[in-house]
């Protein structure tokens, strides 16, 4: 099992506490209120992902082979998301995201919410760090 | 549910609800509490009726078959034209054209009228507070053609600013394209006074009726209006149908929309002569069961009090504006003398998505977001609003339990 799954696993047990999408809701809040905040200088137009009702923002840098992801929205949901995606995707090598399956957003019933890409700009987040990381995988190619 | 001793007493909003299955349903075991019908409504028993009946009993394709079923149809079909003529208050049923609804039928007038009358140099009029689709098909029709949209400005209340008319409907304006009632805020706007203007210089007047149908009487003759659209799916009827009215002269100087069947009367590889107005701008096979479920809303509406549900309506958005002015953090958008009943705001602080997620989870239907009017939302330097829009159905009991919710979302979103 690749570390990615594992961490992903870890999130589908967090979720089976839940039963209701309320719970759901509120623990996705509480992590979007406990995501350090991306700092100013890093929330510019290029790294910027709109939605029609929110926007992300997404800063990538590399470590020793591997892919940082920093990233803020403007609402807390949206961030709680995030958490959850850098949980996954950050401190991975570029060939892990760009393969990344991300199977745990159906398992923990988040797709119905998260597809809605115009309105919170996640699915277009996914893909952007996809593109962060095969821009990366050339550059050291 | 009951109603409260203050409610209009000529409106029985408990009946009323019984006639609309979808208010029974519950959202992860939450009793639904729908205030999005501004975006849609719900609809009534006998419109969903009148949609399995189509299909279940005389499903046929109309104005060309023989046989019994197709006459059946044919009929069904046909008897809705005199409805929306009546709904609206046109003078002669041909001025009704069928069309997917509101925006095709933008659309429509911009590509047939607009394209045969605007030219470069010249100025369509919209409003700040358009739906994209009211603003998009005009810009579209300026760039083909190199002319120039003009907007009319909106004050801090959300009500148009006519003061510079007069500037506006300038000797090169074509058209003016206006919303009657606006979606994101709810503004009725004069546009009968507008139509009267335009018409001054002889400019003739779009008006998007999409939100004014549901929420009060539309006279079509009254207004003088020279086109005027409207969406089924937005008073009670199924989505995918809407109409247009267009004055009688007007139409036949227009060239069609879209070539194909029914649009046609004689056709030859050499030349194609076409059919008359309303046919013209009816190409292809019609959407048959929705123009019936049409005509069973606009039936529904007629056994309604019309005046005692837009009262109704009225109270609830004075109610719901009086609670939520009384929340702290809670920021009304758009005060207009003339509302529709849509109350849109803002929470201090807090991200207008995850309020209504939030509201959500509590089994209530709100929109939130830009609504397609990402320019009311610049000129009031917000990213979006949540909406809460009323329909006939709701009651004050569902505001209640809004307005409380909306407290909580406060809190709980500001730790």
């Amino acid at each position: 099992m690749s570390d990615i799954q594992q961490v992903e696993n870890e999130i589908v047990e967090d979720f089976e506490l839940f039963e209701e999408w309320e719970e759901k809701y509120q623990y996705i809040i509480e992590l979007g209120q406990k995501l350090p905040p991306l700092a100013d200088e890093f929330k510019t137009d290029d790294r910027k992902i709109k939605g029609c009702q929110s926007s992300v923002w997404l800063h990538a840098s590399e470590s020793d082979g591997k892919i940082i992801f920093n990233a803020d929205s403007d609402s807390t949901f949206v961030k709680g998301e995030i958490a959850l995606l850098i949980q996954v995707m950050s401190g991975r090598t570029p060939e892990e995201i760009i393969n990344a399956e991300l199977g745990f957003i159906d398992r923990i019933g988040l797709r119905q919410h998260m597809a809605q890409t115009r309105a919170n700009g996640l699915a277009s987040m996914i893909k952007q760090m996809k593109l962060y990381a095969v821009g990366f995988q050339h550059k050291t190619a | 549910m009951s109603t409260t001793a203050n409610t209009t007493k000529a409106f029985d909003v408990v009946s009323i609800r019984r006639d609309f299955p979808v208010l029974n349903e519950q959202p992860y075991g939450k009793r639904l509490v729908y205030f999005d019908n501004a975006a849609t409504s719900q609809k009534p028993t006998a419109v969903i009726q009148a949609l399995v009946d189509y299909y279940t009993k005389y499903n046929a394709n109309v104005h060309r078959g023989v046989h019994y079923l197709s006459q059946r149809a044919s009929d069904a079909f046909d008897s809705v034209r005199g409805k929306v003529k009546d709904f609206i208050h046109a003078a002669n049923e041909r001025e009704i054209i069928f069309v997917r609804g509101t925006t095709e039928g933008i659309n429509l007038v911009a590509s047939t009228y607009g394209r045969k009358n605007v030219k470069a140099g010249d100025q369509v009029l919209v409003s700040a507070m358009e739906h994209h689709s009211n603003i998009v098909p005009w810009q579209m029709l300026c760039e083909e053609k190199g002319a120039t949209l003009k907007v009319i400005p909106m004050n801090d209340k959300g009500e148009l600013i006519l003061d510079n008319l007069e500037q506006l409907l300038h000797e090169r304006t074509k058209i003016v394209s206006i919303v009657h009632t606006g979606n994101s805020l709810g503004t009725i706007n004069p546009v009968k006074e507008i139509i009267k203007r335009a018409h001054a210089k002889g400019i003739p007047v779009m008006v998007d009726g999409a939100q004014a149908v549901a929420h009060g009487s539309v006279d079509v003759q009254d207004l003088d209006c020279d086109f005027f659209s409207f969406s089924a799916h937005k008073m009670l009827g199924p989505t995918g149908i809407g109409a247009l009215y267009g004055k009688f002269n007007l139409l036949e100087e227009m060239p069609p929309y879209q070539g194909g069947g029914e649009m046609i009367s004689a056709v030859s590889f050499d030349h194609t002569t076409y059919n008359e107005v309303p046919y013209k701008f009816e190409a292809g096979t019609p959407n048959i069961a929705d123009v019936i479920a049409l005509g069973a809303a606009i039936d529904y509406w007629n056994t309604l009090d019309r005046e005692a549900a837009t009262k109704y309506e009225q109270e609830l958005l004075h109610y719901c504006t009086e609670k939520l002015s009384a929340v702290n953090g809670v920021r009304i958008i758009g005060n207009a003398d003339k509302k529709a009943s849509v109350v849109s705001f803002v929470l201090e602080g807090i991200n207008a998505l995850d309020a209504g997620m939030y509201l959500d989870t509590k089994g209530i239907a709100v929109r939130t977001g830009q609504h397609c009017t990402e320019p009311v939302m610049t000129r009031f330097c917000i990213p979006g609003t949540i909406r809460a829009s009323f329909m006939f159905y709701n009651t004050k009991e569902e505001i209640d339990f809004f307005v409380e919710q909306v407290e909580k979302a406060i809190s709980f979103l500001n730790p």
